[in-house]
């Protein structure tokens, strides 16, 4: 293995939790040639040099960190989440918040958007039950760059393509030429911040939903673990954690404990009613 | 196995099409015109139907709005696939009884994606 391949496996490792196997050492090359080249040096050797010397918030280690990550992200993905917020998640804050009348959603990595909007469509489409209710999603990632797109709400034909339903894009979207974008009044019910989840991120309060998807299975077993140990605290006592369609908690924690017949969706293993086997058709008995 | 309906005056495209939607699991039948395609389905409903909208002697909404009704002509599940992209001609589509709209160019992804979404897979 090359000086420098350890090099950045060490530094990405730190930054942002990302595990470069010797596998992946082609994209090294593919990902940050371009990024060196605009730094005026024309090899990885020479790029690892002049970043050993960059201080934490050196444009350059950032510019480094956000061309590793991988932000393929789609409308609806794998539809069962959005079924679920819907369907079961949705129906038990309407009665287990029926005093505050407000939940709290955090897309923990929300890549280009195509999450926290597919969250904001649904709940719009829910307005007449959620009518008087406050929903705020809270929109995170570590790359500023994604972020950017995020909120602009900008998105070609391919992307809208993939996951949005015909009518939900008439509905939700304008066309500008080849490209469509989200309705303005959707993009208001995002707050979008820049967040490591390496980072302490207690600062943003306590979350009903939390939406971590297709993030933490870039990372080693300790940072997923630590991940979720962070996440468990910042969840409500009845609230829900829900992870890629590839993920588990099972073997990371013991503090999340899968929500029963639900593939991909968690409740902390210390909720007492068991807020996950609540179906829509079973109402629950008021005591 | 589900039979997907291709209609599109280009071969290439259905030729594409096909190779797709066979790794799917659907076996295909293929029509160049909507006239074409319209005896296809009096011979045989299919489950599905993917289909262009321009093309000559009958095009893709007039071969739709004969389709439904025809006697069990309301059963297919009617995918447009088009690069008639406005939304104007959408709109028209969806009102002609389209049940999904791809606008071109697609590719795999995309018509996965439209097929899971009518529920075709
Ligand atoms: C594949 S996308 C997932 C997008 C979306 N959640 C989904 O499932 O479609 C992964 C995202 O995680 C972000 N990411 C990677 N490491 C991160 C970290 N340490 N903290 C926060 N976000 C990170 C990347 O920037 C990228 O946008």
């Amino acid at each position: 293995m090359s000086q420098e391949f350890e090099f950045f496996r060490k530094f990405l490792r730190e930054r942002s939790g990302l595990v470069l196997t010797p596998d992946k050492q082609y994209l090294l090359e593919s990902r940050l040639m371009p990024v060196a080249r605009k730094a005026g040096v024309s090899s990885l050797p020479e790029l690892a040099v002049k970043l050993s010397r960059a201080t934490t918030f050196d444009p350059l280690a950032i510019q480094v960190v956000e061309a590793m990550t991988t932000n393929e992200s789609f409308f609806f993905r794998d539809k069962v989440p959005f079924d679920n917020f819907q369907q079961v998640m949705i129906p038990h804050f309407l009665q287990s918040r029926a005093n505050e009348r407000r939940i709290r959603i955090w897309c923990a990595a929300a890549s280009t958007g195509q999450e926290p909007y597919s969250l904001a469509i649904t709940v719009r489409e829910l307005a007449a039950k959620l009518s008087g209710w406050r929903i705020e999603i809270t929109a995170t990632d570590l790359s500023v760059e994604v972020l950017e797109k995020a909120k602009a709400g900008i998105y070609t034909q391919f992307e809208v393509q993939r996951g949005m339903p015909i009518n939900m894009l008439l509905k939700y979207f304008e066309q500008s030429g080849d490209t469509w974008k989200i309705d303005p009044s959707l993009r208001s019910m995002i707050t979008w911040k820049q967040l490591n989840l390496l980072d302490d991120f207690r600062h943003l309060g306590t979350f009903d939903i939390v939406f971590c998807r297709n993030v933490l299975i870039y990372f080693d077993h300790e940072t997923k673990s630590a991940v979720l140990e962070k996440t468990a605290k910042m969840l409500a006592p009845d609230g829900y954690l829900v992870m890629g369609a590839a993920e588990t908690v099972v073997g990371l924690t013991t503090t999340f404990k899968p929500a029963a017949n639900q593939r991909g969706l968690y409740s902390l293993a210390s909720a007492s009613a068991p807020a996950a086997t609540l179906s829509p058709f079973a109402p629950r008995k008021i005591a | 196995m589900k039979t997907c309906l291709v209609v599109d005056d280009s071969s290439v495209i259905r030729k594409v099409a096909r190779r797709i939607l066979e790794d799917l699991s659907f076996t295909i039948a293929e029509a160049a015109d909507g006239e074409e395609a319209l005896r296809s389905c009096k011979e045989r409903m299919p489950e599905a139907i993917l289909l262009d909208w321009n093309m000559p002697v009958m095009d893709g909404l007039e071969f739709l709005q004969r389709l439904r009704k025809e006697p069990g002509g309301d059963k297919p599940i009617v995918v447009f696939c088009t690069t008639e992209n406005d939304v104007a001609h959408i709109a028209r589509a969806m009102r002609a009884g389209a049940n999904e709209y791809i606008m071109k160019p697609f590719d795999r992804e995309i018509v996965e994606s439209k097929f899971q979404e009518v529920g075709l897979i």
